[in-house]
């Protein structure tokens, strides 16, 4: 195919979605609501997920050192801790700092153990994939002056099935509706092109190839994936920045989680928006066109 | 330049529309293809452009094989080869201009040699003060003759139409002939499926017949030869 040719591709599929007015319309329209459903819902399964991502991180394993253990005992056990396969940080924590926590949450009162405190040294340390807790404390408890591993046995177990059954429904959601907005919107594009389908056949009475008559298709269902996908990106941007403003500042005080920032956030959001419509446009035109092309 | 030998057509349903044809074409003849409806007349017009392809038998046109064409051969054979229509069949979307230079930029023509080309065959056909117009707000004689620029506008050594007055008032009827006249006149072949006995019996140039799929009457300077 020569250059000029693919030109006049390019002027025919332009020239073509102004002529079909009310056509071109209906189909930017079914893009437009299908690519903001699309796109309000993976924001939320986003960060949804990412809250559930520092949920996990919160978690910890507390390992007691042995009361008779000496100062040369615990670089020990902190270096072995630290050399544990699955273990990412560790922090020691001596056993004033652990009082000086309870005095801070119980009250005075327990100043009095200051003369003579009862507690443990605390080493705290995460595990590299959180889901692997367990295991690591399982480890971590075979180590010499260990006095006891704690890590929320139990609590956590549930905690994670409850964000792993929390993040397959998310995900099946998604492409459950991934799946939706291409079948719309390829259907709004046959629709369109059933009514060209002479158009076509006359195309090849005149002699046109079938990708002289197929390119320009593909080029107009490309537009409309553009077309379709503006308003849905604009509106999620605008929708985001301001959740994100409303929202991150509270949640920051808490520490416990916080949202996906603005900035990589929303252009990955955006450009999965802008993709899905020209691929799905592409597609919905490439298979409708096939269908009449066998004259 | 085209030559039919005992080519057998029997459609999926049954209907057999050729049942051995055998004819010979010659360059720069001006036939028409006369009988009654459902006689096998579109079917013998539509096997000369591919849109049917003969059950047996072979079609040589200008020394290609209709028979043995490949789908993916068959746009470069319709381009040598301008085919009419009763109903036209122009682009509803395009205008006039761009209908015929639809024919054109299919045989990726330089946009200049397109613009004299068009221009050129618009004026044949008298539309020259039309060409950005589309087609609904053309009169049904002005929309043929749209038609008939485009078959045309690439230079073909065949012209086929299919009943091209059929849907036309008398008088537009004669304009529309008077076109073909002209371009048979330039050495072009014409192949016209009609039912207008007045035109055929006016104008004469040979006539074939067929009826139950076979050519019945094969005659130079014949007339329609049907009553009623």
């Amino acid at each position: 195919m020569k250059g000029r040719t693919l030109g006049r591709h390019f002027r025919e599929s332009i020239k073509s979605i102004s002529r079909n007015g009310w056509m071109t319309f209906a189909s930017v329209s079914a893009v437009t609501v299908t690519l903001l459903l699309v796109g309000v819902f993976v924001m939320i399964m986003m960060n949804l997920n990412k809250i559930a991502d520092d949920l996990e991180k919160d978690v910890e394993i507390k390992v007691f050192v042995e009361l008779t253990a000496d100062e040369a005992s615990i670089t020990n056990l902190e270096q072995q801790i630290k050399d544990t396969a699955g273990v990412a940080e560790v922090t020691f924590s001596p056993k004033g700092d652990e009082l000086n926590k309870l005095v801070v949450d119980f009250g005075d009162d327990l100043q009095l153990f200051e003369q003579q405190n009862p507690l443990h040294n605390v080493f705290y340390a995460k595990a590299v994939n959180p889901q692997e807790t367990e295991a690591v404390a399982k480890k971590l408890e075979r180590l010499d002056n260990t006095f006891e591993v704690r890590y929320g046995e139990g609590k956590i177990e549930r905690l994670f099935s409850f964000l792993n059954t929390g993040r397959n429904v998310g995900l099946v959601l998604i492409l459950a509706l991934l799946f939706t907005a291409m079948f719309l919107i390829s259907n709004t594009i046959r629709i369109t092109i059933i009514a060209r389908r002479r158009d076509i056949e006359i195309m090849k009475l005149v002699g046109a190839t079938n990708w002289f008559i197929r390119i320009p298709f593909i080029l107009e269902g490309m537009w409309l994936g553009i077309l379709g996908s503006i308003v849905p990106i604009t509106l999620v941007t605008v929708l985001y920045y301001n959740v994100y403003n409303l929202l991150a500042p509270r949640l920051q005080q808490g520490k416990l989680f916080e949202l996906l920032d603005f900035s990589p956030f929303i252009y990955q959001v955006n450009g999965l928006i802008l993709l899905m419509g020209v691929l799905i446009g592409i597609w919905g035109s490439f298979m409708s066109v096939r269908k009449f092309l066998r004259v | 330049m085209i030559e039919m030998i005992n080519v057998y057509k029997k459609y999926p349903n049954g209907i057999v529309a050729a049942n051995g044809i055998d004819v010979k074409i010659e360059q720069g003849d001006f036939v028409y293809v006369v009988g009654p409806s459902g006689a096998g007349k579109t079917t013998f017009i539509k096997m000369m452009y591919r849109e049917e392809r003969p059950t047996s038998g072979d079609i040589l046109i200008n020394g290609i094989n209709l028979a043995t064409l490949k789908n993916s051969k068959v746009p470069l054979l319709r381009r040598q080869i301008g085919v009419v229509f009763q109903d036209f069949k122009l682009l509803p979307r395009l205008s006039v201009y761009e209908n015929v230079a639809f024919a054109l930029e299919v045989i990726e023509e330089t946009p200049k040699v397109i613009r004299q080309k068009v221009m050129d065959v618009l004026e044949l056909v008298g539309l020259k003060g039309k060409a950005r117009m589309f087609p609904t707000e053309l009169s049904g004689g002005e929309q043929q003759r749209v038609s008939i620029a485009r078959s045309i506008v690439n230079t073909p050594k065949l012209v086929i139409a299919d009943e091209p007055t059929g849907n036309l008032d008398p008088e537009t009827s004669w304009e529309i002939m008077n076109i073909f006249e002209e371009i048979n006149a330039r050495g072009t072949t014409i192949i016209m499926a009609t039912h207008n006995r007045e035109i055929v019996n006016t104008i004469r140039h040979r006539v074939i017949a067929v009826e139950g799929g076979l050519i019945t009457r094969d005659e130079y300077g014949g007339d329609y030869g049907y009553e009623g």
